[in-house]
């Protein structure tokens, strides 16, 4: 295909940028963008959906009533207050089983901090049984929890196996980790970054 | 949204395959219209993987040595491929660094490289549109409006749609193959289009539903936006004044 040249007769030609049209044009768009940035101010108090309800970054997150092992019923709202890391898992899923373990050992770094970890099987796509034996294999000692009728799934609108979310003491959702393996270093810079959050406030 | 494709057994994270599939189709559209530059066409592809090269590296530098503890217990975690442990603008910073120095050994002009680049930029900015949508990232305020899309439990403005749109349309209007486009001075058209998506991204980010805000409810985005593209106005002016054009630079 035959490219344009570039030539001074077609640069004298193009006298778009250096006439008065070009500074009108650019008194429009600066005076334009002054104005929509007035018209679109937003109240201070209320910027942001953390008062909205929803699995992604920025809102609340979801709240739920799940049954434990023992079959008390834990609500996610008990868990408010303090950092918590939800996985979402199932017992067949290899990458579940290869970032169980490194979860095992940050919650054992991070707990007396006040970090709470839960584990939630997505029960209706896995079995009981082998969530628990999953659980005994792998020494897992923070809670899991059975999502039996599929509510967490639709709820978090589960993509993928496995998915994290890591939430702030105020229970809003500040970061959503799709996919793994975690690395065990993302999961500390994740968990460091509430921690610094925190502190910030 | 889409933040995953699943394909069998693999998941794979749908937004960095649209942004390299907008790096690729960004690269041979710059490439179509390189000779206009005089940059050599090896010089010119060197310069892009050099650029992601060294954005990847630079991202992973700066990501470490923010939570260099942590990397300091686990050193091979230097190189995991994992795409969450990067620092996005500290590859931005050695991305433009390392390509800053490999043109100047190069003797590339720098506007007349920018220049070149910009096709490149112009869409990966429609790629970071469908990456957002993708995610469901950057969403909008609710709306009554009939185009309004249900995201995360409300009807809202489609800021990404919005994004893509007008991205798309950015490139049309600056789509390289232009005439006027082959006769602007060096510098012009990629600071053209940086103050055009300047422009079009403070007008979107007017209905997204969450911004920094700096003071009164002003949003931070849109303040520095406006900053970029006045910046942009007045040095394409400088540019044009001066015309102390020398041919042996084209």
């Amino acid at each position: 295909m035959e490219q344009p040249e570039i030539n001074n007769t077609q640069r004298s030609q193009n006298t778009f940028f250096s006439n008065r049209g070009w500074v009108l044009l650019s008194t429009i768009l600066l005076f334009s963008g002054l104005v929509w940035i007035y018209l679109s101010r937003v109240d201070q108090n209320n910027i942001g959906v953390e008062n909205e309800s929803a699995p992604f970054v920025g809102f609340k997150a979801p709240k739920f009533n799940l049954p434990s092992e023992t079959g008390e019923i834990v609500s996610s709202l008990d868990f408010l207050g303090a950092p918590l890391v939800i996985n979402l898992w199932t017992s067949w899923c290899p990458p579940c089983r290869a970032e169980m373990p490194a979860m095992e050992r940050v919650y054992q770094e991070y707990k007396d901090t006040g970090l709470e970890f839960i584990a939630v099987n997505i029960t209706n796509q896995d079995s009981k049984q082998k969530a628990i034996q999953f659980k005994q294999d792998l020494a897992i000692s923070f809670p899991i929890l059975f999502d039996e009728n599929g509510e967490i799934s639709e709820l978090y609108q589960l993509q993928a196996l496995p998915t994290t979310f890591f939430i702030d003491e105020n229970g809003i959702i500040k970061e959503v980790v799709i996919g793994g393996p975690m690395s065990e270093t993302l999961l500390r810079t994740r968990v460091e970054d509430i921690f610094d959050q925190m502190g910030d406030h | 949204m889409f933040p995953i494709i699943n394909i069998g057994p693999l998941a794979i994270q749908a937004p960095g395959l649209i942004l390299l599939a907008g790096i690729w189709l960004g690269l041979l559209l710059s490439e179509k219209y390189i000779e206009r530059y005089n940059i050599p066409s090896k010089i010119f592809n060197n310069l892009v993987f050099l650029y992601l090269i060294s954005g990847l590296l630079g991202a992973r530098l700066f990501y470490v040595i923010q939570y260099f503890d942590i990397f300091f217990k686990n050193p091979l975690s230097i190189i995991s491929i994992n795409l969450n442990l990067f620092d996005i603008w500290g590859g931005v910073f050695c991305a433009f660094f390392a390509g800053f120095i490999y043109g100047s050994k190069n003797g590339l002009s720098l506007w007349r490289t920018l220049d070149a680049l910009t096709p490149i930029l112009a869409v990966l900015s429609i790629a970071i549109g469908m990456a957002e949508l993708a995610t469901g990232s950057h969403f909008g305020f609710p709306t009554n409006l009939p185009w309004g899309v249900e995201l995360w439990g409300q009807i809202r403005h489609p800021v990404q749609i919005y994004h893509i749109i007008g991205a798309a349309s950015i490139l049309f209007l600056l789509w390289p193959g232009r005439n006027y486009i082959a006769g602007l001075l060096p510098g012009v058209y990629f600071l053209f289009f940086i103050s055009i998506s300047s422009a079009f991204y403070i007008f979107i980010s007017g209905f997204r539903a969450e911004s920094s805000v700096v003071i009164y409810g002003f949003r931070t985005e849109q303040i520095i936006a406006w900053m970029i593209m006045a910046a942009c106005l007045y040095k394409i002016k400088l540019i044009e004044s001066s015309k102390k054009f020398d041919a042996n630079n084209i």
